[in-house]
C-alpha cells in the first residue's frame, strides 16, 4: 500500500512538474517579446518593459527564470497581473469560492440523480428503461454550451424560477444563481454516469452470486444494498471521480454563458487580455486539481478493491 | 472529455451516414445553396420570423440565418477534419514507433503522452488562445495536439499486439526494412483502427471546437461559425428571439449525434474504443 501511495505521488508531482515546465515554456514559443506578452500584449512604454524584465528576471537563462516563478507559485506569489494591476492570488481567492461551489453541486447532481436513476432504470422494467436510456442519450449527446442556451432560454422567457445571469451574495442565493450552470454543466456526465450505473447494476443482477442469495430466500431489498450495489459501487465510484476532475475544465463555459465570476470565467477573460500572468496561474492550477482529484480517485479505488494493489506491483 | 455512448441501431447507420453526406455536402456547395449573402446586414428587416425569402428568419443584424448556417458548416467542419487529420497522423507515428523500437524508447513517449494527457484539452486551447491570439488556427492546432494522446494510446496498443504476429516476424526473416514492414503491412492493417478513433474524434473535436467559438476564443464576429452564432445570440434570447442561437446549437447537435453513431457502427465492425 505505501508503496503503490508513493508511485501514485511521484507520478502526480512529476506530471506537474512537467505541466509547469509545458505552460511556463509555452511563453517562449510564441510570436514576440515575453516582457510584452507579459505587459498584456498591446506595446508598453520602454521603462515599463524594464521593470517588467526585472520583475519576471526576462534577463536570467531560462531554467532559472523557470526556477523565480515555479518558487513564486509555491510560496504562494505567482505575481501581478498586467491588466486588472492586482496580485493573481487575490483575483484567484476571490473566485475560487464560486467555482468550488459550482464544482461540488455540480459533483452532488452527478452523484445523487446519476446514481439514483441509473439503479432505477437497472432494477425497473422495460419501459422505465427505454425511457431513461433515450433521456441520458440526449443529454450525453448536448454539450455544455447547448444546454447553457436552452436553460437560458427556458429560464429567462418562459419560466422565472432561477436567475440566468451572475453568481449571487449569501449562501442561499448562491445556490440560487449556481443551479442552472451546475445543470448545464453536469449533465452530460450525470447522463453518463447514470448509464455506467445501470450496466452494472444489471450485470450483478445475473450473475450467479445474486441467483443464488435469492434462491436463498433473502429479502429483495437486502440482495439489491448488500449484493448488488456493493458489487457495483467500485466502477461507479472510479467513473463519478474522473468525472469530477473533468468538471472543473469545464467550468468555463458553463461560469461564461451564465455570467458567473469564478476561476473558469477569469481564465477565459484573462486569455482574451491576453494577461498572461493570470492565464498562466490558473492554468496550472486546474491542471493540478485535475490530476490530483485523478490520484484521489486510484487510491480510493485501491483501498476498495485491493486486488488492483497486486496487479499493478 | 464528456463521453457520448448512443448504443446507435444498426438500421440507424445509414440515416446517420447520410445527415454525415448532407453536412459536408452543404459545406461544399456553399456558395450554391445559399439564398442570401452571409455577411449583408440589414438592420431594418432584424429578428425577421421564418417566411418565403427568410426561411430560418434573420439575427440582430438582420443577415439571413440560413445562409449563416450553411456558410457556417465550411469552418465547423473544416476545423474537426483538420484536429483529427493532424492528430491521427501525429499519435499513428508516434504509437508505430514507439510499438516498434520498444525499450527506453516506447517509455519515453508512453510518459509523455500520460503527460499530455491530464491536459484537459479546453484549457490547453484556452492557454494557447491566449498566447498566439483567436482566429481559426490557433484554436486547431491546441486541439490536435491535446488529441494526439488520446489517439495514441489506442494505436500503440494495437501496434504492439499487431507487432508480435507471426506475419511480421516472417517478413523480418525475408530481410524487409523496418520502414518496409511499417508502411506497407503494418499501417494498413492498422488502418481501420485508426478509422474508427478519427470518426469518434470528430466529434469530440466538433464539440471542444465550438465551445472555444463559444467563449470568443476561436473565430471572430462576423464570421458564420456556429457556435460563435450560438454565442452571439445569446443576448437576442433575452430579448425573446432564441432563432440564431437555437438554430446553430440544432446543427452542431445533429452534426455531433450523426458522425458518433457512424463512429459507433464502424467500431462494432472494425474494434476500436468508443469512449
Amino acid at each position: 500500500m505505501i508503496l503503490f501511495l508513493g508511485r501514485k505521488l511521484a507520478g502526480l508531482v512529476a506530471t506537474v512538474a512537467v505541466a509547469s515546465l509545458v505552460i511556463f515554456g509555452a511563453l517562449y514559443l510564441a510570436p514576440g517579446d515575453p516582457a510584452a506578452l507579459l505587459a498584456g500584449g498591446h506595446q508598453p512604454n520602454p521603462a515599463a518593459l524594464a521593470e517588467i524584465r526585472a520583475r519576471y528576471h526576462l534577463d536570467d537563462p531560462f531554467l532559472l527564470q523557470y526556477w523565480h516563478w515555479l518558487s513564486g507559485l509555491l510560496t504562494g506569489d505567482p505575481g501581478d497581473s498586467m491588466v486588472l494591476k492586482e496580485p493573481v492570488t487575490s483575483l484567484i481567492a476571490a473566485r475560487l469560492p464560486t467555482t468550488g461551489l459550482l464544482v461540488a453541486y455540480a459533483s452532488l447532481l452527478i452523484l445523487i440523480l446519476g446514481v439514483a436513476s441509473g439503479i432505477f432504470a437497472g432494477v425497473a422494467g422495460k419501459a422505465v428503461d427505454g425511457v431513461l436510456t433515450v433521456t441520458t442519450t440526449v443529454l450525453m449527446a448536448a454539450p455544455a454550451f447547448v444546454a447553457a442556451i436552452l436553460l437560458i432560454w427556458v429560464f429567462a422567457t418562459k419560466l422565472s424560477w432561477f436567475p440566468v445571469y451572475g453568481s449571487g451574495t449569501g449562501f442561499l442565493d448562491r445556490i440560487h444563481h449556481l443551479t442552472l450552470p451546475a445543470l448545464a454543466l453536469s449533465g452530460g456526465y450525470l447522463a453518463y454516469v447514470s448509464r455506467i450505473t445501470r450496466t452494472e447494476v444489471r450485470a450483478e443482477l445475473t450473475s450467479d452470486h445474486v441467483a443464488a442469495a435469492r434462491v436463498r430466500g433473502l429479502p429483495r431489498r437486502h440482495v439489491l444494498r448488500r449484493h448488488v450495489l456493493r458489487n457495483a459501487a467500485p466502477p461507479i465510484l472510479a467513473v463519478s471521480g474522473v468525472t469530477v476532475a473533468a468538471l472543473f475544465a469545464g467550468t468555463a463555459v458553463a461560469e461564461q454563458a451564465f455570467g458567473v465570476s469564478g476561476l473558469g470565467s477569469l481564465l477565459v477573460q484573462s486569455a482574451a487580455r491576453q494577461d498572461m500572468v493570470v492565464v498562466q496561474a490558473i492554468a496550472l492550477l486546474l491542471v493540478a486539481i485535475f490530476v490530483l482529484v485523478n490520484t484521489l480517485v486510484d487510491v480510493l479505488n485501491a483501498v476498495l478493491d485491493p486486488r488492483l494493489l497486486r496487479e499493478r506491483s | 472529455m464528456k463521453p457520448i455512448m448512443l448504443r446507435t441501431p444498426p438500421r440507424a447507420a445509414p440515416v446517420a451516414a447520410a445527415v454525415c453526406g448532407l453536412v459536408a455536402l452543404m459545406a461544399l456547395l456553399a456558395p450554391w445553396i445559399a439564398p442570401h449573402d452571409p455577411f449583408a446586414v440589414d438592420p431594418l428587416n432584424a429578428y425577421a420570423p421564418f417566411s418565403g425569402t427568410h426561411p430560418l428568419g434573420t439575427d440582430d443584424l438582420g443577415r439571413d440565418l440560413l445562409s449563416r448556417l450553411v456558410y457556417g458548416a465550411r469552418t465547423s467542419l473544416a476545423g474537426p477534419l483538420v484536429v483529427v487529420i493532424a492528430a491521427g497522423t501525429l499519435g499513428t507515428g508516434l504509437a508505430v514507433s514507439a510499438a516498434w523500437f520498444g525499450g527506453w524508447f516506447d517509455n519515453l513517449v508512453s510518459r509523455a503522452l500520460d503527460v499530455l494527457f491530464a491536459f484537459p484539452g479546453l484549457v490547453l486551447a484556452i492557454t494557447v488562445a491566449a498566447l498566439f491570439g483567436t482566429g481559426f488556427v490557433t484554436p486547431v492546432v491546441a486541439l490536435s495536439l491535446a488529441f494526439v494522446p488520446v489517439i495514441a494510446r489506442v494505436m500503440r496498443a494495437a501496434a504492439m499486439r499487431e507487432r508480435n504476429l507471426p506475419y511480421i516476424e516472417a517478413l523480418r526473416v525475408q530481410g524487409f526494412s523496418s520502414l518496409h514492414i511499417c508502411l506497407r503491412h503494418l499501417l494498413p492493417n492498422l488502418a481501420p483502427l485508426l478509422m474508427v478513433q478519427a470518426a469518434i474524434g470528430f466529434g469530440y473535436a466538433m464539440i471542444d471546437l465550438a465551445s472555444i467559438s463559444f467563449l470568443g476564443l476561436g473565430l471572430q464576429p462576423p464570421a458564420a461559425d456556429w457556435g460563435l452564432m450560438i454565442a452571439n445570440g445569446q443576448p437576442s434570447i433575452l430579448a425573446g428571439f432564441p432563432q440564431q442561437s437555437l438554430i446553430a446549437a440544432v446543427a452542431v447537435v445533429i452534426t455531433v449525434v450523426a458522425f458518433t453513431a457512424v463512429a459507433e457502427r464502424l467500431a462494432v465492425r472494425f474494434g476500436g474504443d468508443v469512449r
